[in-house]
């Protein structure tokens, strides 16, 4: 009898103790706001530094989601208040041109301003990107200007496509998602840009760039239930589905249409023609 | 490989056996102790018994070819057609229906192929050297083994159980001339009235075997082996335990009518059991097992010439189930009950290389961790009258599938947007088989209903290819339960000398399973004509028929003879796959002071009803002629036996409707069979 007593009183115990570890996980963690991504630069100025972050490990032509914040060195806190701009510009020997960009935003996290630049080129030693930020502290205007390294990306496949459209218009369409492609319906996101100047480089909005995955290893083997991209107003960019059935090298065959339907760039893939000369690659 | 964790469903068994205690409850109440002894009656009662056991002395004499493989046991059955990839692994069919429509077990217990291609059938995971025999039902007569529509078989493993013979062991081998067929084999046993110990171990290796006019069928060899020990202890008179334990490895097995063949295919296969001559007083023969089996099945392509792209095929399948039965008498009444269960994982993948061996590898999930649960409740009831019988019999089962594997979770998704990771299914089946007897006239005659659940490939398959009509195959997940309806008649005049019997059944199957072509889908293996689609077709048809008979000519001479018919149509009337033309066999056999000798005729007519959608073309009639001779000699105590052999004695080219790609068959054989037994 007496052990029965013990092993209640145990029992009881081990009861309160599992209760109590359950209340303090209840106390909120302080979340990183740049959780998982990499500072590729930071900029130091007198009373303020600005850090740039991305994914990557480095700029790499093609899209890239970059998220920047200002450190206030006074009070050593991230301003919510910056409002910062962009202008990212190449620097040729004989010319120089800028790349699409978005504008920056603030994401749910209010010291962090996120936006993506499409580089279409990288640099080498004598022609560079330049990428300058307008800011403002504690009501000052500021500007600073850094000078950043695009590389190709290390795999070689192709995301970014830069071309002229049968409307004789020069256009940019990069890849976005997915990051990680899977075995899976996969959703599927781009961007497009046309240039309009060597300096201006506006959102296309509102055309459509059908989706043909395929595996040319494999007979050129396709898959089901892809989704053309179609122009997403709320997230500005093109959003559709890409199935893949396994893993491996996939071109994804793509074909540009404007608002009245007619292809501006690319082929319909078929027997005779096993791709479009508008494509992306994959390989995982 | 893929680890797996063992996750038993304790909770559907828990809500199986609650089921079957309130069914046994209500109907054990009223009841009162059976004076009828316990082995009275084989309660199952089944069309047809093939007797496998080699050591049985005599029976083994009556064999025309004792150590032919289990697969061609098989084939010398009535009602069973093998369908064949090559030389090994032949895969059974009842009624024109293959593995997905039968229950095929293993002394009880379910077993299911790790290969998605259908290479390896269970019965290519034991032996001869295993077995007593098989038990065959047909149709519903089936379902004591599990779901089926077409029927069931039952593999019985071969055990002295306590008869008092002491030490026995056996010793033999067997040649081939056609294939060069090596069989070395023996066995060593014990049994006394406490204990019993079996062992059994059979060695078989064949090289590429040539059809009628001495064509080399490449890709025709194979290598097996197969390991068994059976053991019993009786704990009290009427409780023993025992316990079963078999091992098959096949190597290096070739299959001509395919672009694979198989590196390794390995089962291992164990059980416990626990057996007591009563329960409760009034059920007698209460058994119960339980059972886990583990296969592993490996397809290799790097022996063939120009493949247009390597690549690996390994399946894993994994089941463990139990089951427990009694018998129960009263009055004309013989009840026999059966709670079975069983949970099972099938997982298979492949690996793909590319050209470009800078390009990742591809990788895809063929079977995707298909989780399948079954609990089912078998019972019928066998009512003696004065000259007639009556057995009714039912199977209830509560059946699931659950992907468990995201990767393959997400690859159906592609195809079945809206798919759920788990499928339920009740599972039904009623029976009802009368017997006459009128004069010399037995009349047979039954109706029934069954069910059946999709198979692992045609729920969950992807890019399954089938060589037979050049698809890749993807499964639905969304299938309809497949039901079949059916009716069976027979009749027989039965003399002692002389015996005639007419036999017939029809199979009303709904939502028949069968690939259909989805042109709107791009294939995945190179070369392949397009992809089908599992679906359920509203309905099939299926009708069987055959005549055979047995006359004794003398005391030593008897004749047998077999002809049957097979039609089977889709709802538009369009043929179905595999369904026999009009077949023949008939034999005559002596036997006489251990003299043994037979002459036998084989053949088909022209397969006319055929279907090129599933790859068939029309197969030409043919026969073949073989003859058998045997002595049986007493050495002291011991016996030896020799039987020796031509199968397809005129050297025909030949194949028939169950001939993947119609591969020719085996072409003019010899064989030679020693069998020592030490008694």
């Amino acid at each position: 009898m007496k052990t029965l007593t013990y092993i209640f009183a145990i029992l009881i115990l081990s009861v309160s103790f599992v209760s109590c570890s359950d209340d303090d996980e209840n106390v909120p963690v302080e979340v990183n706001p740049v959780e998982g991504l990499t500072m590729i630069y930071e900029i130091e100025a007198t009373d303020h530094t600005v850090q740039i972050y991305s994914e990557k490990q480095n700029l790499e032509v093609g899209y890239n989601e970059i998220s920047i914040r200002v450190k206030d060195l006074a009070s050593d806190k991230f301003l919510s208040n910056a409002t910062p701009t962009w202008m990212p510009m190449m620097h040729m020997e004989t010319m120089q041109h800028a790349a699409p960009h978005s504008m920056l935003q603030n994401t749910e996290e209010p010291t962090v301003y996120k936006g993506h630049i499409v580089f279409q080129m990288a640099s080498n030693n004598t022609e560079y990107w330049e990428l300058t930020l307008n800011y403002t502290m504690n009501g000052e205007a500021k500007e600073e200007a850094l000078r950043v390294t695009v590389a190709q990306p290390v795999d070689g496949l192709k995301k970014t496509q830069v071309f002229t459209g049968s409307d004789d218009v020069r256009y940019i369409l990069a890849y976005v998602n997915p990051k990680e492609p899977k075995v899976a319906v996969n959703d599927f996101q781009a961007v497009l840009y046309k240039m309009e100047t060597m300096m201006d480089f506006p959102m296309v909005e509102n055309y459509k760039i059908t989706v043909d995955p395929r595996m040319p290893g494999m007979g050129n083997h396709s898959s089901p239930n892809n989704e053309d991209l179609t122009y997403n107003a709320a997230t500005k960019t093109y959003d559709g589905k890409l199935s893949l059935t396994m893993t491996g090298y996939w071109r994804i065959n793509l074909k540009l249409l404007n608002t009245n339907g007619e292809v501006l760039k690319g082929e319909d893939v078929t027997e005779a023609n096993p791709e479009s000369s508008l494509y992306f690659e994959l390989e995982f | 490989m893929k680890a797996f964790i063992s996750v038993f469903p304790f909770k559907g068994m828990l809500m199986g056996s609650l089921l079957v205690a309130m069914v046994c409850g209500t109907l054990v109440s009223p009841l009162y102790a059976q004076e009828i002894p316990a082995d009275s009656l084989k309660l199952i009662n089944l069309n047809e018994v093939i007797v496998i056991s080699t050591a049985k002395q005599l029976d083994h004499q009556k064999q025309r070819k004792p150590l032919s493989t289990l697969d061609e046991f098989l084939e010398s059955s009535r009602s069973i057609k093998m369908v064949k990839r090559g030389a090994y692994a032949w895969e059974p069919t009842m009624n024109d229906m293959a593995s997905e429509r039968l229950a095929v077990t293993i002394d009880g217990m379910q077993i299911f192929g790790a290969c998605t291609d259908k290479m390896d059938p269970i019965t290519s995971y034991v032996d001869v050297s295993n077995l007593s025999e098989a038990e065959i039902g047909s149709g519903q007569q089936g379902a004591a083994f599990g779901n089926s529509i077409g029927g069931g078989i039952n593999l019985k493993l071969d055990k002295s159980n306590f008869k008092p013979t002491g030490w026995t062991g056996s010793l033999e081998s067997a040649f081939e001339s056609n294939n060069a067929m090596r069989v070395f084999g023996g066995e060593l046993n014990y049994s006394d009235e406490k204990f019993y110990l079996n062992t059994d171990a059979i060695y078989r290796k064949a090289d590429n075997y040539s059809a009628g006019g001495d064509e080399e069928v490449k890709f025709s060899q194979f290598e097996k082996y197969n390991f068994s020990v059976n053991s019993g202890f009786k704990l009290t008179e009427d409780k023993s335990v025992s316990a079963t334990l078999i091992y098959d490895e096949a190597t290096d097995v070739g299959y001509p009518a395919l672009t694979m063949d198989v590196s390794l295919a390995r089962a291992v296969i164990g059980s416990v059991s626990f057996n007591q001559d009563t329960l409760f007083g009034n059920f007698s023969n209460w058994e119960s097992k339980l059972y886990y089996n583990t296969i592993k099945h490996t397809m290799d392509d790097t022996k063939r010439p120009d493949v247009p792209i390597h690549m690996d095929m390994p399946g894993w399948s994994e089941t463990a189930g139990f089951y427990t039965q009694a018998n129960f008498n009263k009055e004309k009444n013989h009840f026999f009950f059966k709670l079975d269960g069983f949970y099972n994982k099938s997982y298979a993948e492949m690996t793909m290389y590319p050209t470009n061996s800078n390009e990742p590898l591809m990788f895809m999930l063929t079977w995707p961790d298909v989780r399948t649960k079954d609990v089912g409740f078998y019972g019928e009831d066998h009512i003696q009258f004065k000259k007639a019988s009556l057995k009714l019999s039912t199977r209830l089962a509560y059946h699931s599938n659950t992907v468990a594997d995201d990767f393959g979770l997400n690859s159906l998704k592609i195809f079945y947007p809206e798919m759920e990771k788990t499928n339920t299914r009740f599972l039904k089946s009623f029976s009802a088989q009368y017997h006459n007897m009128w004069h010399d006239f037995h009349l047979n005659g039954g109706i029934s209903y069954g069910e059946r659940a999709p198979s692992v490939s045609e729920g969950y398959g992807f890019y399954l290819f089938n060589s037979f009509d050049n698809h890749d195959y993807i499964g639905d997940p969304g299938l309809k339960t497949e039901s079949s309806a059916d009716a069976n008649i027979s009749i027989t005049f039965k003399k002692p000398i002389f015996e005639i019997t007419a036999s017939a059944n029809y199979f009303r199957v709904f939502n028949y399973i069968i690939g259909v072509v989805d042109n709107s889908l791009s294939t995945m293996t190179i070369g392949a004509e397009g992809v089908k689609i599992y679906t359920n077709l509203e309905y099939a048809q299926l009708f069987n028929t055959s005549l055979s008979g047995r006359y004794s000519i003398s005391n030593a001479f008897k004749w047998t003879g077999q002809i049957s018919y097979h039609r089977g149509v889709d709802n538009d009337g369009e043929n179905l796959p595999l369904i026999s033309p009009l077949s023949y066999r008939s034999a005559i056999d002596f036997y006489k002071n251990q003299y043994s000798a037979s002459l036998s005729v084989d053949g088909a007519g022209e397969q006319s009803n055929y279907n090129p959608t599933y790859g068939e073309t029309k197969t030409a009639a043919y026969a073949t002629l073989s003859a058998s001779f045997g002595k049986r000699f007493f050495l002291n105590d011991n016996d030896l036996f020799v039987k020796t052999g031509i199968e397809n004695i005129l050297d025909t080219h030949y194949s028939s409707y169950t001939d993947w790609n119609n591969i020719p068959r085996m072409g003019r054989n010899f064989y030679l069979t020693i069998s020592y037994s030490i008694n």
